[in-house]
């Protein structure tokens, strides 16, 4: 196929051909408003609203939700807390995705589609699957704590049911998506500058430092926004890792939904992850401006 | 692009990184074979009793049906909704249609567990909490998106003038697009059929919210497994899963490329 085949010139083709064209659409629009649009408008409309008792509502104005949000020291804690970890977690998927992104980069042919196969695979693996895994691995009797000990410690390693545990867990599944953003932004390095740095005698960590980071500093930022997010809003790896003494938002909106039922206080707290993700892409895009 | 040099550095550095990606993924494999009443490893023995298990029936059967029948529900109606769309996103030159484009897609920009407890709120006074009908919907919300994606990209690349000449020779636009459009778009069909499919049969923080004890989710009943206990049932059932993810892999890199459809 061509190129000029590929892409349909902008004045084609005519509506005749396709004389129901809204009516193509309809059904989707109706999915997004019904099942996307409506839920978060009344997610926003329910934050003002105020529980009776469990789980009933009162359609009366009410603040005390986002009061609670903002004067208990409790919830400032939590959003610190979210903040730090899923800080950590972008900046370890970050510096382990690196190396194997340049090396996906780099290969061609049958090792580049099995190299992309292994990132991929995680990926589409279910978090369900994955956190289990890292149950195995973690577990005071999982594998790295029998290696632990076969070293020669006496008592096992508390990695799980704490922060570590879900820094790890959430490092790991986060991982494909730093490395394909990370990928999508190497377009830009052209081996030819790496060459011509080397030709004029520059060591290989000066090449690195100079030419290659620059060059990706663009995918680089797009990954760490597109983790931060991802983990911000990560429930499954919290949840199961951090056995219910690790606080972070997902887990708060969930707790305060399905077990102590206060919906206007979960959709409060929604509103706030909402508002994360603003500010974080907000960041990001006075960040690219900077890079250029 | 010539044969690259790869460095040694960077291959030594590389490969641990990849053993630690895949190390959650490869290690349910062992313990799924494990004698052990618990979870442990190395397993103390060795045995197929967790596989018998899982199949014997009761909640994961069950589990595994219901999540089947809803992603094969999903998958057909996502493509049924999705491809009328994206013919018009397409064909249709319109001055607003990045904006809608935009709009359509928008789901995926919203953390599932926001959009699990907005769909919840408002599913619950309409009784479809912890019904089939309910789970179809939310889990459209969300496969909706990438079939539209897929499909879109698809006919961007499907040739127009082959179209045109079918059309110019007498053949009515259905027959077109029968004969001429879909043929041409079928790697594309496969990889959004393969992506729903995955995405539904895989999707739990929305389910969670929809789901109920009478009605679960393959990944539900997972989720609700490993938070209980841990024994190496789930490891069982994990391998089959991983097994069904590598299929849909491949599916997609013969079909629509992953380079393509996972690196932009």
């Amino acid at each position: 196929m061509t190129a000029a085949l590929a892409v349909p010139p902008p004045d084609m083709p005519n509506p005749a051909r396709l004389p129901a064209g809204p009516a193509l659409l309809a059904a989707i629009v109706a999915v997004n408003l019904l099942g996307f649009v409506a839920p978060v408008l009344n997610l926003l409309r329910l934050s003002f609203l105020k529980v009776e008792a469990i789980g009933t509502l009162r359609q009366t104005f009410d603040l005390s939700s986002w009061h609670a949000i903002l004067t208990d020291g409790f919830y400032a804690g939590l959003l610190a807390d979210s903040v730090l970890t899923c800080t950590l977690i972008t900046g370890l998927t970050l510096v382990l995705s690196y190396p194997v992104a340049l090396l996906i980069h780099r290969c061609r042919g049958t090792v580049r589609t099995l190299l992309l196969v292994m990132v991929v695979t995680p990926l589409l693996t279910s978090a369900v699957v994955r956190t289990y895994g890292w149950v195995a691995l973690l577990y005071d009797q999982g594998l790295v704590n029998g290696v632990l000990m076969a070293l020669g410690m006496s008592a096992p390693l508390r990695l799980m049911f704490n922060t570590v545990g879900v820094v790890i867990g959430l490092t790991e599944i986060l991982m494909p998506y730093m490395i394909l953003s990370l990928l999508a932004g190497f377009g830009r390095l052209d081996p030819r500058c790496e060459e011509a740095a080397q030709t004029l005698g520059a060591p290989p960590w000066r090449i690195f430092l100079r030419v290659v980071l620059p060059l990706t500093l663009p995918g680089i930022a797009l990954g760490c926004l597109l983790t931060f997010v991802l983990a911000l809003s990560s429930f499954i790896t919290p949840k199961l890792l951090g056995g219910g003494r690790v606080f972070l938002l997902a887990t708060e909106i969930y707790d305060q939904a399905m077990v102590t039922l206060n919906w206007p206080l979960a959709a409060a707290l929604s509103i706030v992850i909402l508002a994360m993700f603003g500010l974080a892409l907000v960041l990001y895009g006075r960040l690219v401006r900077r890079i250029g | 692009m010539d044969e690259r040099k790869v460095s040694a550095a960077l291959i030594l550095l590389a490969v641990p990184l990849l053993a630690f990606l895949l190390a959650p993924v490869l290690i349910t494999i062992p313990i799924s074979f494990s004698a052990d009443p618990y979870l442990s490893f190395p397993p103390s023995g060795w045995s197929t009793r967790w596989y018998r298990a899982a199949f014997s029936g009761g909640a994961v059967l069950d589990a595994f049906a219901t999540s089947v029948v809803l992603a094969v529900i999903v998958t057909t109606l996502s493509l049924l909704i999705a491809l009328p769309a994206a013919v018009a996103l397409v064909r249709l030159r319109w001055g607003w249609v990045s904006a809608l484009e935009g709009f359509l897609t928008a789901p995926l920009l919203l953390p599932a567990i926001v959009l699990g407890l907005a769909i919840l709120i408002v599913f619950a006074p309409l009784g479809l909490l912890a019904t089939f009908p309910g789970l179809v919907a939310a889990h459209l919300v969300v496969t909706l998106p990438y079939a539209l994606r897929i499909l879109s990209t698809a006919l961007a690349a499907a040739p127009l003038a082959a179209e045109e000449a079918a059309a110019t020779l007498g053949a009515s636009p259905l027959r077109v697009f029968w004969r001429v459009t879909l043929p041409a778009i079928r790697p594309g069909l496969a990889a959004s059929a393969a992506l729903c499919f995955l995405v539904s049969f895989d999707e739990v923080v929305i389910s969670l919210f929809l789901t109920g004890p009478r009605l679960s989710t393959l990944p539900v009943w997972m989720f609700h497994h490993v938070e209980n206990e841990a024994d190496p049932l789930v490891a069982a059932v994990s391998v089959l899963l991983i097994a069904l993810t590598v299929a849909i892999v491949l599916v997609v890199d013969r079909t629509a490329g992953l380079s393509r459809t996972f690196v932009k």
